[in-house]
């Protein structure tokens, strides 16, 4: 048997080695993509296979819990496009977004300047301006309502101390879009001053001196020469971070008005939530959300762009 | 060009005292050097003559008129700081515009958009640009106009910084250790540079610097600065030669001055490792220090031995470390012919000069003494 085994090994041995080294090589090659292969797999299934997942059902007709799904192709874009509540939720979405952007950034870096210019309490006001971040905005939104309410709420009993009627914020279809504003600011301001303070501190103190000596007697001066060129990196990344999160507004809009009076605080992701969870239709829901992915990954562009041309500086 | 005068300047930070008291006239034209090793408080000084940091106490004069409460913008002084301070979002040839134009240009012509287009901006540009350009080409940094910060060496960094301060013709240059971040090689080069650029400008200059060498080889004069004080202030020379305290001895001079514990009999000799040497003093008997630099220690031959420990060839000249019999104490002694140097562990004998001898007394300062000889011709005039 084992003379057998030998013969047999023995012939075999001769034919086998190309065979073997052509074995030897292929796991060579495969190796690395069979390292990569879980964290490749992973990252498709949890990240970029939703984002298939969502542009592939904008293009049917698909009813959450529906038994079958039809494709029909351009419909969905078709019937967005030729709705006026898509066009109003755009239209106020990019208001929300264009006022929101720089009330919230230059909020953020005023405070964020008064902070880094105090000498005492640093920390205590630094914890302060974060708390509108660390607290959740739906819990925020019911003390907004009360404060903005027409009759006791506490905005207008001081406008009446000065003898102005307020307006009914939330229910007047010119104020509530700029209501919600101000509570997106109030509400992004402490995370935008986090980053500014970030900033600031990097900035080295020796350039405000010499700014000083060079002449910049004013703090303007000082500001336009050395804080402001010298902040431009985290400006960047602070107003496209901003603008991505002012795109994504719903849960004031949810809470507060339901995208009321008339239409007046419809925002994108708000038509998205009822069309998609509360009429499912999931299909529909689904090109609202690759319109509104398109802003974000625009957004996203022209942040990469920026801090290209920001990387020089360092 | 300005006189600078300061008068009992003092700088407290909370409890601790920086500058407990300081005056000094700095002439016109000097290039002063104020010497000090870390945390002496030079700097803090520099920064109150700057007019960054209040006095707690004390004045400032320049030329002749108080600048207390005035802002450095208005006192027309230009600093040269350690880390440069270059605006790094700015081209060579804007950092160094940015004096002229903020003194220059009102506020309206300084802003972005609307400046540009105002014909009374177009017509300061032009002599802005004319001064930038022929500071640049006396430094030898025109070809680095467009370039930015991150885009120069140490060195040419140190050179627009230099041509930031010169632009603008301050009465006087306030340099805070601006050659300290440079490699050694061209700190050495620099400091001929900036002594040079003295020479030229015939300007107020003071030098902030930690290291000796710097100090003594580019000053007129050198303010050595120990804990807050001004403890000598003259000629780099005559600070090396004739210290008036055993701290600025040891300051000053590299290696450094070799002090050995002596004493001063009650005959008023003084005596060092049992050897009375022929120096009198007129202080009371009791310890005292001895400090003999290391050139002035003579090799082979003498009443005093010890072994040695180390040698250090540095080429040109060589030190020979010496551990003293019996004492802790060790010895540094210059060779200027290092083709002849002792083995490591041999015993060498030597001797020194009596006019060599600096001696300082327990509290460091500095304590006169006579040449024995002198003094017994004195006795015998007596007899």
């Amino acid at each position: 048997m084992s003379d057998n085994a030998a013969t047999i090994g023995g012939l075999a041995v001769p034919i086998s080695i190309p065979k073997r080294a052509a074995q030897r090589r292929n796991p060579l090659l495969l190796t690395p993509y069979g390292l990569v292969a879980p964290a490749l797999t992973l990252m498709l299934m949890m990240l970029l296979g939703p984002l298939a997942g969502v542009i592939a059902l904008s293009f049917t007709d698909y009813q959450l819990g529906a038994p079958s799904l039809s494709w029909i192709g351009l419909a969905n874009y078709h019937e967005m496009f030729g709705d006026r509540v898509f066009w109003t939720a755009l239209r106020n979405t990019l208001v929300y977004v264009g006022i929101v952007v720089p009330g919230a950034v230059s909020a953020g870096l005023a405070i964020a300047l008064l902070i880094q210019s105090g000498t005492s309490l640093r920390s205590l006001y630094r914890t302060i301006y974060f708390l509108p971040v660390m607290a959740t905005l739906i819990a925020m939104a019911v003390v907004w309502e009360f404060m903005l309410h027409p009759q006791f709420g506490l905005v207008n009993g001081v406008l009446r101390e000065f003898g102005i009627a307020g307006p009914s914020w939330l229910q007047d279809r010119s104020t509530a879009l700029y209501a919600l504003c101000a509570i997106g600011i109030w509400q992004a301001a402490g995370f935008n001053m986090v980053l500014f303070l970030a900033g600031l501190v990097s900035i080295p103190k020796q350039l405000y001196e010499a700014a000083e000596i060079d002449g910049a007697s004013s703090a303007w001066a000082r500001f336009r020469l050395v804080t402001w060129p010298l902040l431009r990196p985290v400006t960047t990344f602070v107003v496209v971070i901003s603008g991505i999160r002012s795109f994504q507004v719903f849960d004031t809009v949810h809470v507060l008005t339901k995208g009321g009076p008339s239409k007046s605080t419809e925002v994108l992701i708000h038509s998205m939530y009822t069309e998609g969870f509360e009429f499912f239709r999931s299909g529909y829901g689904a090109a609202l959300t690759v319109v509104f992915l398109g802003f974000i990954l625009l957004l996203t562009l022209i942040k990469s762009r920026l801090a290209d041309r920001g990387a020089q500086y360092a | 060009m300005a006189r600078i005068e300061l008068k009992g300047i003092r700088k407290s930070f909370d409890a601790t005292e920086v500058l407990g008291g300081v005056d000094l006239t700095i002439e016109n034209g000097e290039f002063l050097s104020l010497v000090g090793p870390s945390g002496c408080g030079k700097s803090t000084l520099l920064r109150v003559i700057a007019g960054l940091e209040p006095q707690s106490a004390g004045e400032v004069t320049i030329d002749g008129s108080v600048v207390d409460g005035i802002r450095p913008s208005a006192r027309n002084l230009a600093m040269v700081f350690q880390s440069y301070a270059l605006y790094p979002h700015l081209s060579a040839f804007d950092n160094m515009a940015v004096p002229l134009r903020m003194r220059r240009l009102s506020t309206i012509e300084r802003l972005p958009l609307l400046g540009t287009i105002l014909p009374s901006r177009r017509r300061e540009e032009r002599t802005i640009r004319a001064d930038i350009e022929k500071i640049a080409a006396q430094l030898e940094i025109s070809h680095l106009l467009q370039r930015k910060p991150a885009q120069l060496s140490g060195g040419q960094r140190q050179r627009v910084a230099v041509g930031r301060a010169m632009v603008r013709q301050p009465v006087a240059f306030l340099f805070d250790e601006p050659l300290s971040n440079l490699d050694a090689k061209l700190r050495v080069h620099m400091r001929a540079e900036l002594a040079e650029l003295h020479r030229s400008l015939r300007s107020t200059f003071i030098y902030v610097t930690h290291d000796q060498a710097e100090a003594m080889t580019m000053s007129s004069r050198l303010a050595v600065m120990i804990a807050g004080e001004l403890v000598q202030v003259g000629r780099p020379a005559e600070i090396y030669d004739n210290p008036r305290d055993a701290r600025v001895a040891e300051f000053v001079g590299s290696p450094k001055i070799n002090m050995m514990p002596g004493r001063i009999r009650d005959d008023g000799r003084i005596e060092v490792f049992g050897h009375v040497l022929r120096l009198t003093s007129s202080q009371p008997s009791g310890n005292c220090r001895i400090g003999i630099r290391p050139e002035r220690i003579e090799l082979g031959g003498g009443p005093f031995s010890g072994a040695v420990v180390h040698v250090e060839n540095m080429g040109a000249e060589a030190f020979v470390h010496l551990g003293l019999n019996g004492a802790d104490a060790r010895l540094v002694a210059r060779v200027n012919d290092v083709r002849r140097l002792p083995d490591i562990g041999s015993h060498l004998s030597f001797n020194f000069a009596a006019d060599a001898v600096r001696a300082f007394n327990s509290a460091g300062k500095r304590i006169d003494v006579t040449a024995e000889q002198a003094e017994r011709i004195r006795e015998r005039a007596i007899v």
